[in-house]
């Protein structure tokens, strides 16, 4: 795991230098714990929040109040109602079902949607794991949620319940191709899978974000979002859940907590892709005006102004959870707006209509910087080429090398990191 | 025992009790369950080994994979609920004689490869690096120092192509500077996906002349051979049925 925990290097020699705790691998675990604190609040308290607005917004959409009296005139307490409510109720285990799989398959759907939240870059370098396959990990954790839905469809024991574990995994296994491609699309302009590095080349106005790049990322965010909220068993598209017909699907047999937890995942992994939405499309933590680019620029530039960058990088976090709330609303509007599809229907949508488009987007997405360099002499369509967007900050800001040459600096990175290995790997 | 080790040990006895449990249990699910618990401990030893974009790999295709199989063990095996898998005494002796044969196999491999040569080679440059940036003064310290000089380096180098010694076309941010180590550290992706066309970190700045062929057209064609195969399957599988019912196929639309 220290490749993951390396990550966090600077947390790691704050600890070491400043507080003084001996030994490397009491830093790391410290400082992992504290990543894990901090994301698994994340990650409880955006369900909170989302469910109470699911409440509220149905209400309205359905010309009701929705909840009033929890917490005042807003009912803004009634997320913690519903919790107090799930936690005392009784924890059963059908005769029929597979207790240890029954008892287990929430976790795992819980937990796969949380680990992704490790590679999520909440603003510039606030982020648990900075990996390089940022986006593929990220898909990769993501992926397993299915694994526990389909664990409780089966274990429960139940007709219903293996309906619907059936259907999520056809679904989940389907919607994910044209999910992983319309996220590439962006990617091959970018050319880097690290959520960050993706994030940072989109600062600066509202033209260099990806959703403005060309036609081809403009229609794919769209299409990605439709994938994502299948992906998400929302309505449309909840036929593993379907109540009219199975009951409640997948999760007809769980009471109390464990019937939360796959709530909690639900509304987490909304989240989480409306996450990925904003950093693969809509400029990520930047504000689209240009003014925080310039400002992280000067913090990053001038000395001792760290505290501007910090605040900066607060401001960020606030607009990349705006713009993913946005987005979360939009589904919201759209599950109680939206009538839901047969399981034909949504698997047809998904193999003969999002499939082909999805291709068609990425050879587009593939083809439009030669296409334009060749009628218009430059590569992109708005802004400076993809190569020149990198954050000036960091590479003005290094101190004056005696000159060395770029193959010795490869060597030095990497036998510096391997020396950073051995040691780690070679004490007894 | 340093961290890593100790997360070493943990996961390679998931990995290992993972393992053992899928031959021991006898119902498909939880078999599947368990390949997944231990092919995931093997993800987690990659990271833990630096290899991101190898433990993301072995998630998404043998996790996925298992989800897969999993599907397919539950929709075509299961004529009731919680269908069990008896295995007869004969396929026990014989499937333990290959595993058996397959342990010796393993052991014979690794007790004969000299890891000292492979330690040393890891070993010394690092070593030297350390000595030349820091002298005398602490181990810890002088890493972090290491490391910053060398971010340093890469930056300016990068910015300077007449220094550098990289090639005035190539895009600013796919050169190696752009990575900080202190950040990505452990990123196996680009000189992955450098070397399958054929160029490693340092032939970067080089003439397209000298670099080697790369392995993209065999993975291509490994691939594209895959998938040739698993459409031949769905094709094969599914004539099959239509001969069966072929009144059914008709009458639905």
């Amino acid at each position: 795991m220290a490749a993951l925990l390396a990550a966090d290097a600077t947390m790691v020699k704050f600890f070491t230098d400043e507080l003084g705790i001996k030994g490397e691998p009491w830093a790391y675990a410290l400082a992992a714990f504290i990543h894990a604190f901090i994301l698994i609040n994340v990650f409880a308290l955006a369900p909170l929040f989302f469910i109470w607005l699911e409440r509220k917004v149905s209400g309205r959409i359905q010309d009701r109040l929705g909840p009033t009296r929890v917490g005042g005139r807003f009912g803004w307490l009634q997320g913690l109602a519903d919790g107090g409510k799930l936690i005392q109720k009784e924890d059963l285990v059908p005769k029929a079902a597979d207790g240890m799989l029954f008892r287990m398959a929430p976790y795992i759907a819980c937990v796969s949607v949380f680990g992704a939240f490790m590679v999520l870059p909440f603003s510039d370098g606030w982020v648990a794991v900075g990996a390089d396959v940022g986006l593929f990990l990220l898909v990769a954790i993501l992926s397993l949620e299915v694994l526990g839905i389909i664990l409780a469809g089966y274990s429960s024991g139940s007709k219903w319940s293996l309906f619907g574990g059936m259907r999520e995994a056809a679904q989940m296994v389907s919607y994910e191709i044209p999910l992983s491609i319309c996220a590439l699309v962006p990617i091959v302009s970018v050319g880097s899978l690290n959520l960050g590095e993706i994030g940072a080349i989109q600062s600066g106005p509202i033209w260099n974000w990806m959703l403005f790049h060309d036609p081809f990322t403009f229609v794919a965010f769209f299409v990605y979002f439709t994938v994502a909220t299948a992906g998400c068993k929302r309505a449309p598209f909840d036929l593993a859940e379907a109540e009219s017909e199975l009951v409640g699907g997948f999760h007809t047999e769980y009471s109390g907590m464990r019937w939360s937890f796959f709530f909690m995942a639900e509304y987490a992994s909304m989240f989480l892709v409306s996450g990925v939405a904003a950093i693969l499309f809509l400029g990520g933590w930047n504000s689209g005006l240009a003014v925080d680019t310039w400002l992280r620029e000067w913090a990053g530039a001038a000395d001792g102004s760290a505290v501007v960058g910090y605040l900066v990088n607060v401001v960020g976090m606030g607009i990349f959870v705006a713009k993913a709330s946005l987005l979360v609303f939009v589904q919201i509007w759209v599950r109680w707006t939206l009538p839901r599809l047969r399981i034909d229907q949504v698997m047809m949508t998904c193999l003969k209509y999002l499939i082909p488009i999805s291709c068609v987007l990425f050879l587009g997405a593939v083809l439009w910087p030669i296409g334009m360099l060749m009628m218009t002499g430059r590569t992109t369509l708005f802004g400076e080429p993809m190569g020149e967007r990198v954050p000036a900050a960091r590479v003005e800001n290094a101190p004056p090398s005696d000159g060395a040459s770029a193959a010795t600096n490869i060597e030095s990175g990497n036998s510096d990191r391997l020396a950073a290995s051995a040691e780690d790997g070679g004490q007894p | 025992m340093s961290g890593e080790q100790f997360l070493f040990w943990l996961l390679a006895l998931t990995t290992c009790g993972g393992a053992i449990a899928v031959v021991v249990n006898q119902n498909v699910v939880r078999m599947a369950f368990w390949l997944v618990v231990s092919l995931g401990s093997v993800a987690a030893i990659y990271f833990l080994l630096h290899a991101d974009f190898v433990g993301a790999t072995q998630l998404m295709i043998y996790v996925g994979g298992t989800v897969v199989l999993l599907i397919f063990g539950v929709m075509l095996t299961a004529s009731g609920p919680h269908v069990n898998i008896k295995t007869s005494p004969a396929d026990l002796v014989m499937a333990g004689g290959v595993g058996v044969l397959m342990l010796f196999l393993l052991i014979s491999t690794v007790t004969s490869v000299d890891w000292e040569v492979a330690y040393n080679k890891l070993d010394s440059p690092a070593a030297e690096e350390v000595q030349v940036a820091g002298g005398d003064e602490e181990r810890g310290d002088v890493r972090v120092e290491v490391d910053d000089q060398a971010v340093a380096d890469d930056h300016v180098a990068a910015d300077d192509e007449e220094n550098g010694g990289i090639h005035p076309e190539y895009p600013r941010k796919l050169r190696p500077g752009y990575n900080d180590p202190r950040i990505t550290q452990g990123n196996t992706a680009r000189p992955i996906g450098l070397k399958l066309l054929g160029v490693s970190l340092e032939d970067i700045g080089k003439d397209p002349g000298e670099l080697s062929a790369g392995y993209l057209l065999p993975f291509e064609i490994v691939s594209v051979h895959l998938l040739v195969v698993l459409i031949g399957a769905g094709y094969l599988a599914r004539a099959k049925r239509r001969v069966g019912a072929k009144t059914d196929a008709e009458s639905s639309p």
